[in-house]
């Protein structure tokens, strides 16, 4: 399948990427090149082969419902890269 | 064109919270409010490498709300990834579901006017909520992740809707399902039951539909109709003004009284949903089907009609006492005690309801064992106590959780029924007030009240009123 560089600055805008032009024309190559590897399968006899949902054999994961303590706050936000007032603070959103 | 020649198609998603203990995918509480990020982890704030685990009561919980909805049940279901980018949600995608939910093909039966329908349920699916983004003054936009990771299930329905009252009496009707299955608290003004309405108009009679809007997390059920009734008429205005309606995101502003458009981007609708690889499949055996089946209470509406067919009690009193479950519970298990169930329904809706603040009757919280407001009822059908004493024993009986028998005992509120105690009472009371007897003799019938009000005094209220009543009547009538 042909990929177009079109398709390719729609996928880096919803990815939130900024791409060069010299980036945009090699990500179009790989992306080709990916996505003909996979068309192989088209080519393919699979109506006896089920869809993989997951590749590990292993159904229904459950924990029980068992409230764990949660982190201290001033740990847990230690980690952020700005907080103020015992919150996250991120770059002003405005709706 | 009238905006009456047009018609509202409506579809809805609502989102509601599974009042598990835990969070969804960590072991962090599942507690409205408390002080910001203190109910939080690295999990439930998206910190890199850490790895979510299911709370099996979600799925629990959610299959509860499916099979109470009369839906049909994905035995193999698995969660997926939908992806966008908005700081409330840390990992910069929700895990929800996409095309194999737990729950789909369900119905809800409502009634509008008397004229019942049935609305479709498209689906019902596992999902976290996000947290809260507080827009305070300062430096930058605040992040609450306490409810990040809250268990939801949304509840998609078919476009089954036509009018504000239809979407009023599913939202009451959903409600009330969901607090019956207890999975979820439901409580609008906390945001654990909310609704997105996708609406769009069509001149009535056209097959295919107009372009719709959505608005998003209206969590009162009056806000609700009035957006519905202001957006209705805002498109009808823009095609009959020759314009056309774009689709997009609005806001219900409730100050103003006006539906807003939300500033979005075209692309944000694409979510590049793909399979969750963090998680495992979700498989619901029979077994586990049927045992969830087993365990669900009678739904308010086979209740409400045995209680008409069963009970003979009035279509208004039923709807008041279906409305919660534990108070229609209390009302069965008073009604197997008691000899008449319209007295039960009665004191429940008049003396009980009374008693109880709004959440309170939402919740039936009743203090009182139900075979006490039995055993009462059967006080005053078997003639030991009349109603008036009975209101009197009844407020003891709040108070203090006793027996009513015994309360009528202490109090010695037994009805005064012997024949010549009363009979030589009421002789005294007719040779001391001889205007009102006067009054009687001469046709004045009401002047016997009078009478009856002095028969009660003296015995404190305790006297049989319809045998004082003959009694008076035969000695005046000796009179005559
Ligand atoms: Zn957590």
């Amino acid at each position: 399948m042909k990929i177009t560089k079109e398709q390719v600055e729609h996928v880096a805008k919803l990815a939130r990427l900024n791409l060069t032009e010299e980036e945009k024309i090699s990500f179009t190559k790989d992306m080709e090149a990916i996505i003909s590897f996979a068309d192989q399968i088209n080519d393919l006899d699979i109506d006896d082969v089920k869809p993989t949902d997951h590749v590990i054999p292993i159904n229904n994961v459950f924990r029980p419902d068992v409230v764990v303590p949660p982190m201290d706050r001033e740990l847990l936000l230690s980690n952020a890269p700005s907080q103020e007032n015992g919150c996250f603070s991120v770059p002003k959103i405005v709706e | 064109m009238s905006y009456n020649d047009y018609e509202i198609v409506m579809g809805l998603e609502v989102h509601s919270e599974l009042k598990t203990k835990t969070k969804i995918f960590c072991g962090c509480p599942n507690e409205f409010g408390g002080e910001t990020n203190t109910h939080c982890c690295p999990i439930c704030t998206g910190m890199p490498g850490t790895l979510p685990v299911l709370n099996g009561t979600v799925v629990e919980y959610a299959l509860r709300a499916g099979l109470a909805t009369g839906c049909k049940i994905n035995m193999f279901s698995k969660q997926d990834r939908k992806n966008y980018f908005y700081p409330d949600l840390p990992k910069a995608y929700q895990i929800s579901q996409f095309d194999l939910p737990l729950c789909y093909a369900g119905e809800v039966a409502i009634e509008v006017d008397g004229k019942p329908s049935l609305i479709g349920l498209t689906r019902i699916h596992i999902e976290e909520d996000a947290g809260k983004l507080l827009h305070e003054a300062g430096e930058g936009s605040l992040i609450d992740y306490n409810r990040c990771g809250v268990p939801l299930i949304e509840i998609v329905s078919e476009p089954d809707f036509r009018s504000a009252g239809e979407v009023r009496a599913y939202l009451e009707k959903l409600r009330s399902i969901l607090l019956y299955a207890e999975v979820s608290d439901c409580k609008m003004n906390e945001g654990s039951f909310r609704c997105d309405v996708n609406l769009s108009i069509r001149p009535k009679g056209q097959k295919e539909l107009g372009t719709r809007t959505e608005m998003k997390n209206m969590n009162s059920i009056n806000f609700i109709v009035k957006a519905i009734d202001y957006e209705a008429k805002r498109q009808a205005q823009i095609i009959d003004g020759g314009g056309v309606i774009i689709q997009e995101t609005r806001r219900w502003d409730e100050g103003k009284g006006i539906t807003v458009a939300m500033r979005s981007k075209s692309d944000a609708h694409d979510y590049r949903y793909f399979p969750e690889p963090d998680l495992m499949p979700i498989i619901t055996t029979e077994e586990t089907m049927e045992k969830i089946k087993a365990s669900l209470p009678v739904m308010p509406d086979i209740r409400k009609a045995l209680y008409l067919k069963e009970y003979g009690i009035t279509e208004y009193d039923a709807d008041l006492i279906v409305a919660s479950r534990h108070v229609a519970d209390f009302f069965e298990v008073a009604s197997k005690t008691a000899k008449n169930s319209k007295t039960v329904a009665n004191w429940i809706i008049t003396e009980i309801f009374s008693r109880l603040n709004e959440d309170e009757k939402e919740e039936g919280k009743i203090p009182l064992k139900p075979e006490s407001l039995g055993e009462l009822v059967n006080l005053i059908e078997d003639g030991v106590i009349n109603s008036s004493t009975a209101k009197e024993v009844f407020a003891d009986m709040w108070d203090t959780r006793k027996a009513p028998a015994l309360i009528v005992e202490e109090k010695g509120l037994k009805q005064i029924s012997n024949d010549d105690e009363l009979k030589s009472m009421a002789q005294e009371v007719i040779n001391e007030n001889t205007k009102p007897v006067a009054d009687f003799l001469s046709g004045i019938e009401a002047a016997i009240q009078s009478l009856m009000g002095q028969m009660m005094k003296r015995t404190k209220g305790k006297a049989n009123p319809g045998m004082v009543i003959s009694l008076l009547k035969e000695i005046l009538g000796g009179m005559k």
